[in-house]
């Protein structure tokens, strides 16, 4: 199971340029709202059309600006997961499954019963979408994506909308959906913890520009960019020149700082979590620094 | 009095409607759907609005005439439609185009694009979404343009006076038959028919209100 993404497209503000490709595992987009990734993600499910690239899941182009590629969203075989989970208001629960569902009659049954079952909603099955909460509007919309045969996962800010309680809930399930899962899933989160508790790699945009992909330890541990360390939550940042190899000015802070990585040459800030701060002994900090 | 003019105001009406359903849902998908020109498309469709009859009617007339292009083309296969049912018809349809197409457009407008884009990932037909999904939720407005167009085309007069004229039993509907009825001094006539109009379109827009009222709580919009 594997996609590969490479597209352009001028948006009102920026130009989106990313290039990554996702192989078996849930792959992060980390970025602030606005950035673009949402629109990455319709890209590639074929709901807007990138100005150019090339997007090829498990073998299949999807869409290839040179060869003048396009499928249409119900060729690609993309789940998506709305923000809002837009299920049909005007179908209960197991209709919604069903209109999905592929196969024969009596495969479809099996699958919307065994959906139902799998996410707890038998006991919604005849209700409508208003009449259920967002965690069970999730679940259901959920179900519905994994009855339409999709090879490819898109969860588009999946715990937005919901209240920090039920998210805690709904992050737990959906880890065990993605592990039964036995395709890719892509993540687009603006939520650091979120990325860091359901990825395996991510990448971080940043008005459209896409930075190097890092497995989550590398991006949240020595983030290469001022954007990706703010985004993975490092709050004390200061302008920062390098001194010598394992020795670093913080202009802002008017402190020199000793890493305990070498220094590259043209290093521009240096940040410390709050975490790697001692009061009690007051050690020198341990300091990551970057371009 | 005379039968004829509620029967062929029915029968007018009744088609039209059907046509005006079918062409009136589908432009403002189509419309909906449009990068450029959409301003352009919209005034067209919308100009019988708010012309005044008359002047549709006019063009009809000069559109469908024996001397127009279309008028030729039509007596080769022995077709007129000046003076005739089928241009009733045909006016009722024009001018209730234009309602049935701006409700239709604003309901679709109001719908989560997210929900079709959902359906069409799932891999959902076209055709399955327009009937299942875009028709059901856009409903209330659906079935507000129906009976907006229908009512309005019960009681068409200008246009259908220019184009199909006012021949008792063939094009001669309830409005035109006032009309006629009033010129020939014969106020009770004009009196019944109006009469009928007015409970007509009170009944229709009522059973609107009713329908629309019964789907606010969710019930299905057919069966």
């Amino acid at each position: 199971m594997e996609l590969m993404v490479r597209l352009q497209k001028q948006l009102r503000n920026f130009r989106l340029d990313v290039d990554f490709a996702a192989r078996d595992e849930v792959f992060a987009l980390l970025g602030a709202s606005g950035c673009g990734k949402s629109m990455t993600l319709k890209c590639i499910a074929g709901i807007e059309q990138p100005d150019s690239g090339r997007i090829v899941l498990n073998g299949r182009v999807l869409y290839d600006s040179e060869a003048g590629i396009n499928l249409k969203p119900q060729q690609r075989k993309v789940g998506y997961l709305f923000q809002n989970y837009a299920l049909f208001p005007n179908m209960t629960i197991a209709d919604n499954i069903r209109f999905a569902a592929v196969g024969t009659a009596a495969e479809r049954e099996q699958l919307v019963a065994g959906n139902l079952a799998r996410f707890s909603l038998q006991d919604l099955a005849s209700a409508y979408p208003r009449e259920l909460s967002g965690g069970q509007q999730q679940r259901a919309a959920l179900a519905r994506i994994l009855v339409s045969g999709a090879e490819l996962l898109l969860l588009d800010e999946p715990f937005s909308a919901l209240d920090s309680y039920l998210k805690w809930q709904l992050e737990l399930e959906l880890t065990d959906v993605l592990s039964a899962y036995d395709g890719s899933a892509l993540l687009v989160s603006h939520d650091r913890g979120e990325v860091y508790r359901l990825a395996d790699r991510a990448a971080v945009i940043n008005k459209g520009q896409m930075e190097a992909v890092h497995t989550k330890q590398g991006l949240f541990q020595s983030p290469d960019t001022l954007a990706a360390t703010l985004l993975t939550g490092c709050k004390n940042v200061s302008g920062a020149h390098r001194l010598a190899e394992h020795r670093i000015q913080a202009d802002d802070w008017e402190l020199e700082l000793e890493t305990h990585e070498s220094v590259a040459e043209g290093v521009r800030y240096a940040g410390i979590r709050a975490h790697f701060l001692e009061v009690e002994q007051l050690p020198a900090p341990m300091c990551s620094a970057w371009k | 009095m005379e039968i004829a003019p509620l029967i062929i105001t029915l029968e007018t009406a009744v088609t039209a409607t059907i046509v005006t359903f079918l062409a009136g849902t589908g432009l403002a998908l189509a419309v909906v759907r449009m990068r450029r020109f959409q301003g352009l498309a919209d005034a067209v469709i919308t100009l019988p609005l708010v012309l005044p009859p008359t002047v549709v009617g006019f063009f009809l007339l000069l559109l469908f005439g024996k001397r127009s292009l279309i008028g030729r083309f039509l007596l080769q296969f022995d077709i007129t439609l000046v003076f005739t049912w089928k241009a009733a018809v045909i006016a009722a349809i024009v001018v209730s185009l234009p309602l049935m197409y701006r409700t239709a457009r604003g309901a679709f407008e109001q719908l989560d694009p997210n929900i079709l884009a959902a359906a069409r990932t799932l891999g959902v037909s076209e055709w399955r979404i327009f009937w299942y999904v875009l028709l059901p939720n856009a409903r209330s407005g659906i079935l507000a343009g129906l009976v907006l167009s229908f009512t309005r085309a019960l009681g068409e007069f200008g246009a259908t006076i220019m184009f199909a004229g006012n021949i008792p039993g063939v094009t001669q509907t309830m409005s035109t038959a006032i009309y006629a009825a009033v010129q020939a001094n014969d106020y009770d006539l004009a009196f019944d028919w109006a009469i009928a109009i007015v409970l007509f379109s009170l009944f229709f827009v009522v059973l609107m209100n009713w329908w629309i009222a019964r789907m606010a709580k969710g019930a299905a919009l057919w069966s």
